[in-house]
């Protein structure tokens, strides 16, 4: 059982969990504002008063960050005889039309997260520009999938509907306008 | 002791969202095609959930585990930061196939490719942070 993937039954009960034992210790869930934190840490103050903050205070989300990271590490070592996820066939077809052969067979498409990947440099400009859009995004609209459609949309938050408008808006353009142009021949 | 629970919740997460496979960037291209419940119901359910026990909590005025009074703030007012912002990181949410959360996960779980998407992320938040003053919100 706990080797299998798990349901979604078990899985978003157990993250909201998380959340009320976080709001239970007098924090929050929410993953995107570590970005800053780690800014703040490397400099970032130089620049800009924005990134002058107390690291102290946020030294509790920067152990949440560890321990996910453990957390990744057990998941996938540990716990995960069979890495492969058993995405729709629909979905496989439609991701091998993409060149994407791995998929249904890997947890992560080897063709951008294996090593051997990296020795295309349009992987690393994708990853790049994937991650800055992440990072950019996620800061302005004040919150990530943990802040805004978990912890915001659990306190009823219209701002955090109109941040997960905009992800789903986002997500639509990229996988349906814009994987066909990245990573169609 | 505290910094123990803290780290000992961070790693429950990454159990929880490597294992359900919410940090599967084939997961998240299923969910923007509507291919699947899986993703939807992930969330579904830990809306349902959390609507239930922050109503809870909020309403019996309960104390923080070290007595403080639980102060949930209201998100700032607005439209145009939420929309645009939401928007961008719906785009790099697809391309990279993991958030914030799966990203630090995916790090621990050994892809190590995820490194440059944390590093793009690390400069999209510093990048936001300089132009912050002329950006629309």
């Amino acid at each position: 059982m706990l080797y299998q993937p798990w349901p979604w039954y078990v899985s978003g009960p157990l993250i909201a969990l998380i959340m009320a034992i976080l709001i239970l210790m007098g924090k929050k869930f929410g993953m995107s504002s570590n970005l800053e934190t780690f800014c703040s840490m490397g400099g970032a103050g130089k620049f800009t008063d924005y990134f002058k903050i107390d690291v102290k205070s946020k030294r509790w989300n920067l152990l949440v960050v560890l321990g996910s990271a453990i957390g990744g590490f057990l998941g996938a070592h540990w716990l995960s005889p069979n890495p492969a996820v058993d995405i729709s066939p629909k979905t496989v077809e439609k991701l091998q039309v993409l060149g994407f052969e791995s998929a249904g067979k890997a947890y992560l498409p080897t063709e951008l997260f294996s090593l051997e990947s990296l020795a295309d440099p349009k992987v690393w400009i994708v990853l790049l520009i994937a991650g800055f859009l992440v990072g950019f995004g996620t800061r302005y609209a004040g919150g990530c999938t943990s802040g805004h459609a978990i912890s915001g949309l659990s306190n009823l938050q219209r701002p955090s509907l109109i941040a997960v408008i905009g992800f789903f808006i986002g997500g639509l353009i990229m996988v349906h306008l814009l994987f066909p142009l990245i990573f169609g021949s | 002791m505290k910094n123990l629970a803290y780290i000992i919740i961070g790693t429950f997460l990454g159990v929880v969202l490597y294992k359900s496979e919410a940090a599967s960037w084939f997961r998240i291209y299923e969910m923007f095609q509507f291919d699947s419940f899986h993703m939807y119901g992930i969330i579904g359910s830990a809306l349902a959930l959390g609507v239930v026990l922050v109503y809870l909590i909020k309403k019996s005025k309960i104390k923080s585990f070290s007595g403080e009074t639980i102060i949930i703030p209201d998100k700032e007012k607005s439209f145009t930061r939420y929309i645009l912002g939401g928007t961008l990181f719906g785009l790099g949410w697809a391309l990279a196939g993991a958030c914030p959360g799966p990203i630090y996960i995916l790090v621990g779980a050994g892809y190590w490719p995820i490194i440059i998407v944390l590093v793009g992320a690390l400069l999209g938040a510093f990048v936001y942070g300089i132009l912050r003053s002329r950006l629309p919100h």
